[in-house]
């Protein structure tokens, strides 16, 4: 087992280095940083004495190895574009980004869950027929697609809510649920499957033997087991939420990490994609390191597979 | 539906009934009747679309569809900002996620399946170079690394094509492999190795045509995320470059004349985008279930 952690560990790690050096190699192949950054009509002066201010005037290899440093240091550099320390930047869009998820994840689940349960329990029903095509539909509809059906209505239409930025509950309402769809047919399907699971079990079966009122069985029994997969589904998926929301986040206008990512390539700011896609980066790492580390646990025979 | 069994001749003029050589039972018509009139309208866009996609006049700007009021039977479906027709633009533009999405997912395909079957059957260095590439792939959301090379490459239609490809064969090669690894210690595998078959030939003759439905399953689910991502590029300004009739691009369009209620520019494109991949995931449920039930669990 302690050679299974380190191997995965090592193996984790090996990615993050991968990682780290494909997005160097990324961002400097999109350009020239500079001609963005000074005003138009510039001095050929004026850019060196810039390239050399940012350090793009040295090799790419001294460049990593500055990179590196800093970063065991815990330094992201400064941002080109905004001359701050781009970790600052981060940490003051991840509450945004956290907060969307976190809602996102609400409404999956509160939507993903009791569906998923009500369609196990009466396999076949209407509404498990419903809950396919619903599963279907949240599969198939693009989130920021979702996000401007949601605008049209009930900011165009009804008037209800607004249509872009961030401060109140009212503005993480729409982009939420945009984000949450996506995940709630995901939560919904594993949550049958598994309701289906726990149903099938032995100790469900006693359960009834007992003579247990099936309502009983289903809310004390069988419910409580069926939620852990789902649960853990919705661990992994909520460090995935704050990475692919930039979309829908573009969309209402949204001040989080994706939109910091977005306009870091637009600006050809080096330091802010860097940090945002290692950052991204590590935290999915981890929790598939995680996932195998846990599965290990639970299931030996993968422990020795070479 | 009065149909019985007893009455063959009742299914004539059913597909059934024209196809009496083909397994018909079961088959899915729905969504495969969406992505044959998709791809109709694809292929014969210039014959069937009223007007051309990429010249609007000003004057016909934000026409309604014909059955609201202001609209016109002129342009059915109404006009956008600089008064394109959207009943055009849609037609011309099943032909561009058409194309992207089925390049996509074969340049993908094509990638992943040679990287799984090399990694699967040589082993050793090989698998654990290909499947460390695979990791660090894997640890970009792919929206996010197609973004990126967008950025680098350029926007253009055949760039995206080869953009979502180098994105998305990290499935196949997974897949793929895991599929490889239990095949390889197959009899007919060892057979092939007493026989005298190079490494190559047993690639190529004997593991290939064994994963072809497992390939043919992903491809089918992949086209959905694909014409997606393509989609959500191209909304973002760095996909199909205007004015090329592209879903993704005409919902970007679309969403300034979103707030003053233009609600046909946002509906219509996102219908088409859903159809098909609702189509492509409807059948690619399908085909898993039928060539592959271990694949049920994907």
């Amino acid at each position: 087992m302690r050679r299974f952690v380190l191997r995965r560990a090592a193996y984790a790690a090996l990615s993050l280095f991968l990682l780290s050096v494909t997005i160097f190699l990324f961002v400097r192949v999109t350009g020239d940083p500079t001609v963005l950054l000074v005003e138009p009509g510039a001095s050929k002066a004026d850019l060196e004495a810039l390239r050399t201010d940012l350090g793009l005037d040295r090799s790419l290899l001294v460049q990593y190895g500055t990179f590196m440093r800093d970063l065991a240091r815990g330094d992201f550099g400064r941002s080109f574009y905004y001359r701050t320390p781009v970790l600052e930047l981060y940490v003051s869009r991840l509450p945004n980004s956290l907060f969307l998820a976190a809602a996102a994840m609400v409404f999956s689940l509160l939507i993903g869950i009791p569906s998923g349960i009500m369609a196990a329990v009466r396999v076949g029903g209407w509404w498990d027929r419903v809950g396919k095509i619903f599963a279907l539909l949240g599969l198939s509809m693009p989130s920021f697609w979702v996000g401007l059906l949601l605008i049209l209505f009930f900011s165009v239409y009804l008037g209800w809510l607004p249509s872009s930025g961030s401060g109140t509950v009212l503005h993480v309402l729409m982009p939420a649920f945009a984000l949450g769809w996506y995940f709630a047919a995901a939560h919904m399907r594993l949550a049958r499957s598994s309701m289906l699971e726990v149903l099938g079990s032995e100790y469900v079966k006693l359960a009834r033997l007992k003579g247990l009122p099936e309502a009983r069985v289903i809310t004390k029994h069988a419910f409580k087991n069926a939620l852990i997969p789902v649960l853990t589904l919705a661990g992994i998926n909520l460090v995935l939420m704050v990475n692919v929301a930039f979309v829908v986040e573009t969309v209402f206008a949204w001040p989080g990490i994706g939109r910091l990512l977005y306009e870091g390539i637009a600006f050809r700011d080096f330091p802010v994609v860097q940090a945002t896609v290692l950052l991204g980066g590590s935290m999915i790492v981890v929790v598939n390191l995680v996932i195998d580390l846990l599965y290990a646990v639970i299931d030996p025979r993968i422990r020795y597979e070479r | 539906m009065s149909a019985s069994p007893a009455t063959p001749t009742a299914t004539t003029g059913t597909l059934a009934g024209w196809l009496p050589k083909l397994r018909t039972e079961g088959l899915p018509l729905v969504p495969i009747g969406i992505l044959v009139v998709l791809a109709f309208l694809a292929i014969f866009a210039e014959l069937i679309a009223p007007y051309n996609p990429e010249i609007g006049s000003l004057s016909q700007r934000f026409k309604p569809p014909a059955w609201v009021a202001g609209g016109s039977t002129e342009y059915l479906l109404g006009t956008d900002h600089i008064g394109r027709d959207v009943l055009s633009r849609l037609i011309f533009g099943a032909r561009v996620s058409m194309v992207v999405g089925f390049m996509a997912v074969f340049i993908a395909g094509v990638v992943g399946s040679t990287l799984g079957i090399l990694s699967g059957y040589l082993g050793g260095w090989v698998d654990q170079v290909i499947m460390r590439v695979t990791d660090t792939w894997l640890a970009l959301p792919g929206l996010t690394f197609a973004i990126f090379l967008a950025a680098i490459v350029g926007p253009s239609e055949w760039n995206i094509v080869i953009i979502l490809g180098s994105v998305y064969w990290t499935r196949y090669a997974r897949v793929i492999r895991g599929e490889v690894l239990s095949l390889r210690e197959r009899d007919f595998v060892r057979l092939a190795i007493v026989a005298g078959c190079s490494k190559w030939t047993i690639m190529r003759r004997h593991l290939l045509p064994n994963v072809a439905n497992t390939a043919i399953v992903l491809a089918t689910l992949m086209l959905g995320v694909v014409v997606v991502s393509e989609a959500a590029l191209s909304f973002l300004g760095v996909g199909v470059p205007p004015p090329k009739p592209a879903w993704g691009l005409m919902l970007a369009d679309g969403k300034k004349g979103l707030m003053a209620g233009y609600w046909w520019l946002t509906v219509f494109p996102g219908v088409c985008i859903v159809l098909l991949v609702l189509a492509a995931n409807l059948l690619g449920d399908w085909l898993r279930v039928k060539f592959d039930p271990q694949l049920r669990q994907l």
